[in-house]
């Protein structure tokens, strides 16, 4: 046990293993602590909303029952991972971070947790987020904000911020989040770990509550890159319950972390680097150095319709927003607001359980989809949506990675930028055009700043290619000693 | 102005939502604001381009398609488990019909 309760906040997935292996600790032990300790850290960020004991002992006493078989327990087993709260669970409480469900019990698990636990993975919790995934900062969760572990004062980033939060401070090893616009990579930069957004359609959605279907993706959180590509080959590949996901082959991405990226060619695209806080904008340059000493040939290149790229989005993603979150109308989700006629108790369910963001989206994509207004909007973005990923498809044509900023700056004060929704979508301008394109990419740490904020770099690659991604993520990670 | 208060109304109507007078206000503001940016999309000429349907389909049209064979189902019981109101197997809604 010693060896857990002194470092159970920067274990790996490697370490649980030989943990195991060697009889140190065995699965219920182990998801005992991390209970524990998850419990008693948790009052410091808010980033569990609640906790699965019963769930997690179970599954650990079955990795255990393996175990003492001499039968493989799998590659996760007794890895304590923590789910954002938008990836339901069959009998544990699913809210989004919304009041509208704050009494839901999904009667079925997503087909990721369902995989997760096949590999022997320990559900510990549910991770807050902002409401439906909506926000860039954690602040518009039902539930209160969830702090930065690194500074408390200042947001982890959204909209997975519970589920960096818990990975940066130690209450799980790894987590799942979701990115639609930026929403893995970006908290993942504000609280210095590993996280990752996969090709669309890489992983199941099955049982991911939709957000805006044509840019949701499952991504996993670490501490380290291999801990990143070890989740995502477990969770990845097709599923016949979620009809967009993909047939493509799955390479194995943990032996691709072979070092060998000698001679890769990075793409710095200059739309990237206008408007970087400085010290953002140094610590990138650094981490480019490093790539270059690595021997990476690293060259300029343009992706011009990046301007137009949060313009974009917010038409695209709000429209298939208010689309998807039409279901919450007070009939089949827990919650409803009395009222004499059907419409009416529509609408007040609707206007008392939504919180101000989701409103505003919901609002915004109502109006861009109303008549008269499908092609001014819709259909414009959708054209520039082409357009987008047309600038990589070029890009890669002769580039083999790109490397970028994740966010403009590092983690802002709490409260900091709330008033301001415009201010708010324009920051997530280096993460969205990922989405739109549908190609993989990811942050991963490259520094502090001078008052100890961490910085993330992101990589994109082609669609697929999450192996050249990883295995110049793991290459960096280690050459800069970044590693959680 | 893009959105007027009236018009804010009106798409809360379309959409279903029950709005405060203050909420309303400021949804005008905010829409207006975000609205303005949304038109420098405008900038851009697409009149020669196709608009993006699909993000990425790496198989054939009908890779999807299955057999249609009987498979069960989630069950009467558990889809109403988190009804606000249900009754005698059903999702339980105030009148809409008067007789």
């Amino acid at each position: 046990m010693s060896a857990i309760s002194s470092g159970i906040a920067s274990l790996t997935i490697d370490q649980v293993r030989k943990g195991l292996a060697a009889r140190e600790f065995s699965a219920v032990e182990l998801t005992q602590s991390a209970l524990e300790f998850a419990k008693a850290e948790n009052p410091k960020t808010n980033a569990y909303l609640h906790f699965s004991p019963e769930r997690a002992l179970a599954a650990a006493e079955q990795v255990d029952r393996k175990v003492a078989a001499g039968d493989d327990a799998g590659p996760l087993a007794g890895v304590p991972v923590a789910l954002k709260d938008v990836i339901v669970t069959k009998g544990v409480r699913t809210t989004c971070g919304s009041r509208l469900l704050e009494r839901y019990i999904p009667p079925y698990d997503a087909t990721a947790v369902i995989r997760l636990e096949q590999a022997g993975g320990i559900i510990l919790g549910k991770t807050n987020c902002d409401e439906f995934a909506m926000g860039s900062s954690n602040e518009n969760s039902a539930f209160g904000p969830v702090k930065n572990p690194v500074a408390p004062d200042r947001v982890p980033g959204g909209s997975s911020g519970g589920s960096a939060a818990a990975v940066a401070q130690g209450t799980a090893v790894v987590a799942l989040g979701s990115d639609t616009g930026g929403s893995v990579r970006q908290p993942a930069s504000f609280c210095g770990v590993v996280g990752v957004t996969p090709t669309y359609g890489r992983v199941s959605r099955y049982g991911l509550v939709a957000f805006a279907s044509s840019l949701d993706h499952i991504g996993p959180l670490a501490r380290t890159v291999a801990d990143a590509a070890l989740v995502l080959q477990i969770i990845a590949g097709r599923d016949e319950n979620d009809s967009t996901s993909a047939f493509a082959p799955l390479p194995d991405y943990v032996a691709a972390l072979d070092g060998k990226i000698k001679g890769t060619r990075i793409g710095l695209p200059r739309e990237y680097f206008e408007g970087l806080a400085s010290e953002t904008g140094d610590l990138i340059a650094k981490g480019v150095e490093l790539l270059k000493k690595l021997g990476c040939e690293v060259r300029e290149i343009s992706l011009p319709a990046t301007k137009y790229a949060v313009a974009c989005y917010y038409i695209i993603a709000t429209a298939e927003a208010s689309s998807n979150l039409a279901r919450y109308d007070g009939v089949r989700y827990t919650s409803r607001a009395e009222a004499e006629t059907l419409s009416d108790m529509y609408r007040a369910t609707r206007g008392a359980g939504f919180g101000a963001e989701c409103k505003r989206r919901i609002m915004l994509g109502t109006y861009v989809l109303s008549h008269g207004y499908y092609d001014a909007y819709y259909l414009k973005a959708q054209k520039v949506r082409a357009l987008i990923a047309e600038d990589f498809r070029k890009a890669f044509a002769e580039v083999d990675a790109i490397v970028a900023p994740v966010a403009p700056s590092p983690a802002f004060k709490i409260g900091e930028k709330i008033d301001d929704p415009l201010e708010m979508y324009l920051s997530d301008i280096y993460t969205i055009t990922g989405d739109l394109a549908g190609i993989p990419c990811m942050s991963v740490p490259c520094g502090k700043t001078s008052a100890g904020l961490p910085v993330g770099m992101q990589i994109l690659t082609r669609h697929f290619d999450e192996t050249g991604m990883f295995r110049l993520a793991d290459a960096f990670e280690k050459a800069g000693g970044f590693a959680g | 102005m893009k959105i007027t208060e009236k018009e804010v109304r009106y798409v809360a109507d379309l959409a279903n939502l029950k709005l405060t007078g203050e909420e309303i206000g400021r949804l005008s503001k905010d829409l207006d604001e975000i609205l303005t940016h949304i038109d420098t999309l405008n900038e851009l000429d697409t009149s020669n381009v196709q608009p993006m349907a699909q993000v990425l389909y790496d198989a054939e049209e009908n890779a999807t398609l299955r057999e249609d064979q009987e498979r069960p189902c989630l069950g009467n019981e558990l889809a109403l488990a988190n009804a606000p109101l249900a009754g005698a197997g059903y999702f339980k809604v105030p009148k809409v019909i008067e007789r």
